[in-house]
Order: C-alpha cells, then sequence, then structure tokens
C-alpha cells in the first residue's frame, strides 16, 4: 500500500495493461482504483459484464476482452478512477478522463499533458468531448497523444491557465 | 479561472449559485453589499472582513471558524441583540451589525497590546481581588469590564416580536434534517407513523448541502449521485409523505421524559411530544493545537465548504489543507473547482486517511501530499500570512531542521469531527467514549436505540461515518420506530431486518473496520425482539 504514502501509483502498482493489439482495437476501460472502497459504480454500469468485482468492497478488475468500449463506467465513476485509452491506425494514442474545471474544454482546444503526479509531460489536442450538461456536470474529454504517453497521461490543463500550481 | 466579482463566485462547474435580491447591512456604521440568503458572516468574509471579533482577555483577533454555528467566534451586535452567531443569521436589508470586542473596532484594536502584557499589569482571577472596595465601584469597574472583553452590551432594545406557544403531539419527532435524520423520517412516514421532523437550519440536507461531489457506494446507495442533488431527493421523497411535517429554522433545545423543547423561527416555543424521538444531530468539527492557530484564516474544512459551496464565496488565494481524510481531500479538489489554489496536503499518519482515489484526483493536479508532517504554526499579524510545516518522527515528533515555510492566506483543519451530542447527554443517554467512532457516543441496540427507552441515534451523532451509513442508519432507526408503534406489519419487519443486513455488508471492507470495532465497544447485547 505504498502508494497511500504517495497519492499517486508507480509503474509496478498498475494493472495489467492491455495488448497494444487490444489497444488497436477500439478503445478499452483502464481502471486505477487499487484500493478496497465501498464502491461499485463501474461494476454496475456496465452491459457486458467486463468489470469484475464479487463484493461492493473489492477493487474493480477490468477483462480487456469482454470491455466493448461503450464507457458507461467512466461517465459515472466518482473517483475519477478510469481512463478509456486507444491506439489509432495512425499511431496515434487517445486518452479520455472526467474534467470538472472551468473553462469547460472544446474539441480542438491545446491542453497541458500532466501525468500522475502533476508534472508537465507534453502537450496534446481534444479531438472530442462529451460536454457536462449531458452528463451531469462532468465532461468527458478525449486528448490525442503520443502512443506512448498513454499510460502515464492522467490530468489536463488548459494551456494559458492562470491557476497552475 | 472562475469568474469573481465582489469575493463571490460568478461561475462554478458543478453549482449554479442563484443570488437573490440585493440587500445593503451596515458594519460598524459602513454599508456592505449582500444578497438574500446569505449569512451575516458570509455577507461580511465575502466584503473582506476577516477578524470578526477579539479574544476576552489577550484581545486576540478571531475569524469565524465553523460556519455552522458551533463554534462561537464569529458573534457580533446584530440590531441591538448582543452575542449573536453571525454565521447563523441571515442578512436583511438595513440590518445594523457591529463587532462587540476591541476599540475602536475589532479589526483595528487598540486593546490588542494587551496580547503582551495583560498577565503583568491583570494577572489571572484577578478582577474577582480588584476593585471590590464598594458597590459602586464595583458595579462601574463591571461594566467596563464587560466592555472590555467583549461579552457584549446589553440589549438596547426591548422584544417587540409576539411570542407564541404551540403544543404538539406525534408518533416521532426527528430532531435533525440531515441525511440521518431526513431517512429517519421517510422510513418512520412511509409505513403510517406521523412524523415531526426540525432543523435549525433554514434548509434541509445538513451536510450535504456542500457535498458538490459525487457519492460513492451502490447504484442502490445513490452512487454516483452527488452530494447536493441527494438532499434534494431525500426532500422530495419526505414532501410526498403527507404524515410528515417538516419543521425548519426550529431548534430543540431539551428532551424530558418523550417530551422536547423547541424554538421555532426564534418566536415560537413548540411542546413537542413524541412516542418515539430520533437524534440525528450531526457532528461538529475538531480543531487542533498548534501556535496561532486562533489566527482568522485558519478555519474548518466544513467552514470553509459552507463559505464556498453554499454562498459561493471566495475564502481565499491559496489554501493549506490539513488533514488526508476524504473530508481534506475532497475539499482540494472543490477549491480548486473553485479557482483557489492549494499549497499542500500535510498528513501526521505515514499514510493518506481517506480513499486513495480522492488524493489521487488532487495529486494529479500537481498539489503534493505530505505524510508524516504536521503544521507547527501559522504566521501573520491580523490574518494569516503562512504557515510553517515539518516533518514528524517515529514518535511523532518534529525533526530539526526540516521546518518548511508554506505560502497561504488560509489554512484549512480537516482533523476529523465530533458526535453533536449534547442532547442525549441530557437526555439522560448512558454515553462511552469511542474513538474510532469520533468520541462520547450513546450506548445503542442494533436498532440504534439508545438507553433511554425510545430515543434513537442515526449518522455522525452516533459515530462519524459518512452520509451513505447515515441514511442507512435513519432507516433502520425511523422503521424500528415505526414497527414499535404498530405500523406496518409483517413488511416493515422484513424491510428492518434488509436493513440491518445492507448496514453490514456495507461495513465489511476495510474502511468499515475501525467502525465495526468501535461499535462493539457501544452496542449493547441484549438481542432486542420485535
Ligand atoms: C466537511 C464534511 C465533508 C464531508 N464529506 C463527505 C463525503 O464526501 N461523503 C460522505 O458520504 N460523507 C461526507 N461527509 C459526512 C456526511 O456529510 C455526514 O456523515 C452526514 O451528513 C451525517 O449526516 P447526519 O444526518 O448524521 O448529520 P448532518 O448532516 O450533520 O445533519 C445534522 C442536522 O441536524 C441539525 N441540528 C443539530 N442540532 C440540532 C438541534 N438541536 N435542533 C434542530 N436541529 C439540529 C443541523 O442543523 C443539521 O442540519 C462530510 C462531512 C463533513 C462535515
Ligand atoms: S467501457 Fe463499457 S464495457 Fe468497458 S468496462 Fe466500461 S462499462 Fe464495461
Ligand atoms: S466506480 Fe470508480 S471509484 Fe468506484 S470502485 Fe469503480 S473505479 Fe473505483
Ligand atoms: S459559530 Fe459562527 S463561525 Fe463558528
Amino acid at each position: 500500500m505504498k502508494y497511500l504514502e504517495r497519492g499517486y501509483l508507480e509503474k509496478d502498482e498498475l494493472p495489467p495493461f492491455p495488448s497494444r493489439e487490444r489497444l488497436m482495437k477500439k478503445s478499452v476501460a483502464y481502471i486505477e482504483c487499487p484500493q478496497p472502497i465501498p464502491c461499485s459504480p463501474c461494476y454496475e454500469s456496465c452491459p457486458a459484464d467486463a468489470v469484475k468485482m464479487e463484493n461492493i468492497n473489492d477493487p474493480p478488475e477490468v477483462d480487456y476482452e469482454k470491455c466493448t468500449g461503450c464507457m458507461k463506467c467512466i461517465r459515472v465513476c466518482p473517483g475519477l478512477a478510469i481512463f478509456m485509452l486507444r491506439i489509432r491506425e495512425d499511431g496515434k494514442g487517445e486518452v479520455t478522463l472526467q474534467y470538472e474545471f472551468l473553462p469547460w474544454l472544446k474539441k480542438g482546444d491545446r491542453v497541458k499533458l500532466l501525468n500522475r503526479k502533476g508534472e508537465e509531460i507534453g502537450e496534446g489536442v481534444v479531438n472530442w468531448v462529451l460536454p457536462p450538461e449531458r452528463n451531469d456536470n462532468t465532461s468527458l474529454v478525449r486528448v490525442e497523444v503520443d502512443e506512448n504517453l498513454i499510460f502515464d497521461v492522467r490530468a489536463i490543463r488548459p494551456v494559458g491557465d492562470i491557476n497552475e500550481g | 479561472m472562475v469568474r469573481i466579482e465582489n469575493g463571490r463566485l460568478q461561475e462554478h462547474p458543478i453549482i449554479d449559485f442563484e443570488r437573490k435580491k440585493e440587500v445593503t447591512i451596515y458594519f460598524n456604521g459602513k454599508p456592505i453589499k449582500a444578497f438574500e440568503g446569505e449569512t451575516v458572516a458570509a455577507a461580511l468574509y465575502a466584503a473582506g472582513v476577516r477578524v470578526f471579533s477579539r479574544s476576552f482577555r489577550w484581545h486576540r483577533p478571531r475569524g469565524f471558524f465553523c460556519a455552522i454555528g458551533k463554534c462561537s467566534a464569529c458573534m457580533m451586535e446584530v440590531d441591538g441583540v448582543p452575542n449573536v452567531r453571525t454565521c447563523k443569521v441571515y442578512v436583511r436589508d438595513g440590518m445594523q451589525i457591529r463587532t462587540q470586542s476591541g476599540f475602536p473596532s475589532a479589526e483595528k484594536d487598540a486593546f490588542s497590546i494587551l496580547d503582551d502584557v495583560i498577565d503583568l499589569v491583570f494577572p489571572h482571577g484577578s478582577h474577582y481581588k480588584k476593585f471590590t472596595s464598594t458597590k459602586a465601584v464595583r458595579n462601574f469597574m463591571l461594566k467596563r469590564m464587560r466592555k472590555f472583553t467583549g461579552f457584549g452590551n446589553p440589549p438596547k432594545v426591548v422584544y417587540g416580536g409576539n411570542a407564541e406557544y404551540e403544543r404538539i403531539d406525534t408518533d416521532v419527532l426527528v430532531i435533525g434534517g440531515g441525511p440521518g435524520g431526513m431517512s429517519a423520517a421517510i422510513n418512520a412516514g412511509k409505513y403510517g407513523a406521523k412524523v415531526l421532523l426540525v432543523d435549525e437550519n433554514p434548509f434541509l440536507g445538513g451536510q450535504l448541502v456542500k457535498q458538490t461531489h459525487r457519492f460513492f457506494g451502490s447504484a442502490k446507495h445513490r452512487a454516483g449521485t452527488r452530494g447536493i442533488k441527494i438532499a434534494k431527493i431525500l426532500e422530495d421523497e419526505l414532501s410526498k409523505l403527507e404524515n410528515v411535517d417538516v419543521r425548519k429554522e426550529t431548534r430543540v433545545f431539551g428532551i424530558y421524559n418523550g417530551e422536547a423543547g423547541a424554538v421555532q423561527g426564534g418566536e415560537k416555543l413548540l411542546r413537542i411530544k413524541a412516542k418515539k424521538i430520533v437524534v440525528a444531530t450531526g457532528a461538529y468539527e475538531r480543531t487542533l493545537i498548534f501556535e496561532n492557530n486562533d489566527l482568522p484564516g485558519v478555519y474548518g474544512a466544513g467552514g470553509v465548504q459552507t463559505l464556498m459551496n453554499v454562498y459561493g464565496i471566495k475564502p481565499g488565494d491559496m489554501g493549506l489543507i490539513v488533514g488526508s481524510g476524504n473530508v481534506g481531500l475532497i475539499l482540494t479538489y472543490q477549491l480548486m473547482q473553485a479557482g483557489v489554489n492549494v499549497a499542500a496536503i500535510v498528513e501526521a499518519m505515514p499514510r493518506i486517511g481517506g480513499y486513495f482515489v480522492h488524493a489521487a484526483k488532487v495529486r494529479r493536479l500537481g498539489v503534493p501530499i505530505y505524510v508524516r508532517h504536521t503544521i507547527l504554526k501559522a504566521i501573520g499579524k491580523n490574518s494569516v500570512e503562512a504557515a510553517i510545516i515539518a516533518q514528524l518522527d517515529d514518535k511523532w515528533q518534529p525533526i530539526p531542521g526540516t521546518e518548511k515555510k508554506v505560502d497561504c492566506d488560509f489554512i484549512c483543519v480537516a482533523v476529523g469531527l465530533s458526535p453533536t451530542h449534547e442532547l442525549l447527554y441530557q437526555a439522560g443517554c448512558q454515553m462511552k467514549f469511542v474513538p474510532e467512532l469520533g468520541g462520547m457516543v450513546p450506548l445503542r441496540t442494533k436498532y440504534n436505540e439508545t438507553t433511554v427507552s425510545g430515543l434513537y441515534v442515526a449518522g455522525d451523532v452516533a459515530g462519524i461515518e459518512e452520509a451513505t451509513a447515515a441514511i442507512m442508519e435513519g432507516r433502520i432507526a425511523g422503521i424500528h420506530a415505526a414497527v414499535m408503534l404498530g405500523y406496518g406489519g409483517d413488511e416493515a419487519k422484513e424491510e428492518l431486518d434488509e436493513a440491518v443486513k445492507d448496514l453490514e455488508e456495507f461495513r465489511a471492507g476495510p474502511f468499515g473496520e475501525k467502525i465495526i470495532c468501535g461499535l462493539e465497544k457501544c452496542v449493547l447485547e441484549s438481542e432486542v425482539t420485535i
């Protein structure tokens, strides 16, 4: 439980990666929720039976082969712990994450990419959003990033945001 | 970035602040703009007032702390009435507010010099011995001292309202309209019991009204729904029950053999005769000992949440959070949503106390979390300008040389809550100190009935847990009360068993362990039959 001393997961604590093959097919839910907590919306919302959880306190486990990429789980996860990942045919990576800050992001916006520690690791472009009003004020934002960054990008900030920490 | 005007958030990703009519209030004679629905303390804060009072003896500056009427740091004279907690009264056009300690005002207090010298000129206890030679001298000096210490002047106005009195008979009285109380009222009411629910606030929801995040749990327990919405859902359910009467702005002050005394709207005295009473009065925030912890700018985490999420007022520009339980972690995220920066979270334990996922979502936005660290002191003259933090060794002692100065203009103390249990004591419940549950809690059966027959508890007052558990406890207490009064038949009994089982399951994980361990110390063994 080292991650509780830091507030982020190190590489060796991450859930198994979906194969590159799987990532190329369509987007897949990647869940970073390792601690047993009484929470289960991801499990309950999944229509494909892809999230394994025997008891409400179990950490969720995704069966990447069953996951259809439907995004039902990422819409409802209160822990903001689910990321949709994909590698496109042109070799670009895509990460979709939950976003609850102003200003709301739009397609085409440039964003800074942050890793699990809040360090800037590059810039990306928003290429799709589910607007906040369609998901109880939690927007979903998909950013286009380098393929090798999809397991690192975990937060975004609009370029030029004065609120930089 | 979030737009701010007059200290107030003009936009927010989650909350719509509907500001009502603009009014003018007068603070020490100076006009201040406010909006109906705001408390006096909130409006003053938005106008930049940080010093609300002075301490009695040393004349140290005091700001607000809890924002929910529990700490008394915000007392002022309002329309001639002294010692009013300004975080609990709402602005009215033309209202006159005065600070009651300090000369000429609390903010610029000439007597603040006493902080350094009073022990030399006026040692502890000397007011018992000095100035007692004649009655005239004593009376004269008593008046001076009263003024000096800021206990407020005797009211200049005579109460002009119409005091009323009402007797009420009901099956079940529920005290407190937070999630625990609302759930108890709904569940007793749905089986036909006549219920009266009272809350001292002008709104229902208790602590839920500032929880803008989505809740955990299962869909059955409304997981994924924001706390503010859960409050609305419960209120809607309540309003559908015709046999449930809700009275807001009604504070219960005592329970006497199945009868409760309450004051409604400050004017009406209620004598409530109830066959069963459910106490769901919630909890108040603890504070922490460190140098200058009374400086304005050191706030309870819930106080900041109230200011920001209920009234839409920006608490400051840069916060420091002390405590990494869920409240501290969630508050950090909420501050960032309101465009406020957070310098760091410090936690004395060797690991984060709240859920990892709550920590991860602020960590990845760049907020450092220092475990095994504590705050040593707050720095500032009339309000917080910085803080000193330091690392702790295995014996919880600060390690010399690890001190770090953190620039911040406010500090949120998020070190836990204690049950608001005064009514239980007063009613004669057997109490026990159970640290796992947050302090003094009543002994109770598994149906949440205390040692006073017919008196139940639900929610934080029974032990600090969280809203989902409060709702589940309210359900148990409410149904049990109804069943004992002969309502609901077998169906109710079955639901009661199910409700007990649901709660057991909910507490089965590691986060429930502590609670279960605490409950073992205060749940009465005697098997209750229904
Ligand atoms: C800052 C903070 C953050 C929290 N965050 C979360 C969270 O993210 N998720 C979660 O599940 N839980 C959270 N909680 C906990 C959750 O809000 C509480 O556990 C829950 O609200 C407890 O419900 P309750 O009904 O026991 O008490 P409360 O919600 O505190 O309600 C008690 C009510 O009783 C009223 N009252 C008190 N005394 C009297 C009296 N004498 N007469 C009349 N009325 C009275 C009060 O005005 C209040 O409305 C948080 C709590 C706090 C303080
Ligand atoms: S994306 Fe859809 S299929 Fe995949 S885990 Fe989430 S809910 Fe299940
Ligand atoms: S919904 Fe989110 S926070 Fe809850 S268990 Fe699933 S992944 Fe974790
Ligand atoms: S009583 Fe008003 S701030 Fe605590």
